[in-house]
């Protein structure tokens, strides 16, 4: 018995289409994830196959914009691997502390709880007010939730633990105001901080950086659009820059591992060649 | 369940091409037994997920290593699968295979309150590998893994349920019992025992 492969072909049209319509290329996502995301959006939209959600996202740009809610992944934490903040403020902080000015981009912003990390680290670490973050998202309603900067109350506490496991040098709360269920954040952290619109699989480099951030993007993606995306930070870093990846992710046995060298193995930190 | 006849019959007529387990509470002590002797040349990767607290490393390939002749290793992702091979899932991550039978890693949502998820796992495998695939399930104090196994029994694959009446904890293979008649419902060390079959069947 062969396993009915219908279902994959549908998957393949539906992903095809998204591409030729929306310009969203998810063709070179892993798939099994990127299926169990458009099978769990199928009971959703309540659709009975894959081909007749196809024919509605073609025919609906709205139910295109609901759609993409569940093929990228708006799961995020505040202060998430703590270590991995801590070993950026002893490892690459004294370094970016010898430039006048600094761009870091922030890929795969999701949600935004990365950025307002990053900007607390920067700015307790005296770096902020000369540094320009790029967060950016191919997520236009992560991207929203990321400007708003509200974050559920309920999750303040575990962002709390972390921030402190993380090195933090003040009190987490006064980062932020505690309104209802929400903790709004300090809207003097974004100043400097740009959110746009920016696709890995196929845009392009819109900047030198000193420092790049990319966690828990690059798995989703096959080896060929990790490659690329490699290639897009590998383009934007200056000499010596920095790139940070999440805690399963890795360069080895990609097309750049001989273009960075780790700085920090076991964090996933490197440092471009 | 099958007869003691039906059992070879059933062995023989398949070809197993990867095997893929779940547990949760009670799970290390079970692993154990059911891994127990599976010799060097084992012709099949074997892909674990036992639920662990999120946000600490896995001492799992540490622990099993040094027990075990065959290979064991932290799942990485994009990896293709090796015979003779135990891969355990990350802390944090699902554990995923993909068509072309390399292992991916997702931060979705917990399944079950568990990342990484037994369905998850069970599911993808389901759909690689159909009616080649052996699914066992064992102790654990949820329901993670009784959908995942169905997905398995529905895709031709051979599926096992540890007896809930020797688990340290029955909730998860009763659970699986409630959703379908597994192939085998059987103690770990008899479990162990059909492993170690399916290697010589496959040699």
């Amino acid at each position: 018995m062969c396993p009915d492969r219908t279902l994959d072909i549908e998957l393949r049209l539906l992903i095809e289409g998204i591409y030729l319509k929306y310009s969203y290329d998810f063709r070179d996502y892993s798939g099994a994830s990127l299926k169990r995301r458009v099978l769990h959006a199928l009971s959703k939209f309540e659709c009975e196959t894959i081909s007749e959600l196809q024919a509605r996202v073609l025919h609906d740009s709205q139910l295109f914009s609901e759609l993409l809610q569940f093929l990228t992944i708006p799961v995020s934490e505040m202060f998430r691997d703590p270590t991995y903040y801590l070993a950026i403020r002893e490892h690459v902080v004294p370094v970016l502390k010898t430039y006048p000015s600094l761009k870091i981009w922030i890929a795969g912003c999701s949600t935004g709880e990365e950025v307002y990390s990053m900007a607390i680290l920067f700015k307790e670490e005296g770096l902020l007010d000369r540094t320009l973050i790029y967060a950016t998202d191919i997520n236009p309603q992560s991207l929203d939730r990321a400007r708003r900067g509200v974050f559920p109350l309920e999750r303040v506490r575990t962002y709390t633990q972390s921030y402190q496991q993380a090195g933090g040098k003040s009190s987490f709360s006064d980062y932020y105001t505690a309104a209802y269920d929400g903790a709004l954040f300090d809207k003097a952290l974004m100043t400097n901080v740009t959110f746009a619109d920016h696709s890995l699989a196929t845009d392009m480099v819109f900047s030198e950086t000193q420092f790049i951030s990319c966690r828990n993007v690059l798995i989703y993606f096959n080896k060929s659009l990790q490659n690329r995306a490699f290639g897009l930070f590998h383009e934007s870093l200056c000499h010596r820059g920095f790139l940070g990846l999440g805690s399963k992710e890795s360069l080895d046995f990609s097309a750049y591992a001989g273009h960075f060298e780790p700085v920090v193995k076991k964090e996933r930190l490197f440092r471009r060649l | 369940m099958k007869q003691e006849s039906d059992t070879v019959f059933s062995l023989a007529q398949r070809q197993i091409e990867a095997i893929v387990i779940g547990a949760s509470a009670g799970g290390l002590q079970a692993l154990s037994v059911l891994l127990v002797g599976l010799p060097k040349n084992f012709p099949l990767p074997i892909v674990v997920v036992i639920h662990m607290p999120e946000g600490k490393d896995s001492k799992l390939a540490e622990i099993f290593r040094a027990r075990l002749e065959i290979d064991v290793k932290e799942a990485d992702e994009k990896e293709p699968l090796h015979p003779g091979t135990l891969y355990f899932a990350s802390p944090g991550y699902h554990l995923l295979i993909e068509q072309d039978r390399t292992l991916s890693l997702s931060r979705e949502e917990r399944v079950h309150f568990s990342r990484p998820s037994i369905d998850v796992l069970f599911e993808s495998a389901a759909d690689v590998f159909g009616e080649h695939l052996c699914g066992v399930l064992l102790t654990g104090a949820n329901e993670d893994g009784a959908a995942g196994l169905r997905a398995i029994h529905r895709s031709g694959g051979m599926t096992i349920v540890q007896d809930p009446a020797e688990a340290l904890v029955p909730t998860m293979p009763e659970a699986a019992l409630k959703l379908f008649t597994p192939d085998f419902v059987l103690p770990v060390r008899d479990i162990n025992t059909l492993l170690v079959e399916l290697e010589q069947n496959n040699a």
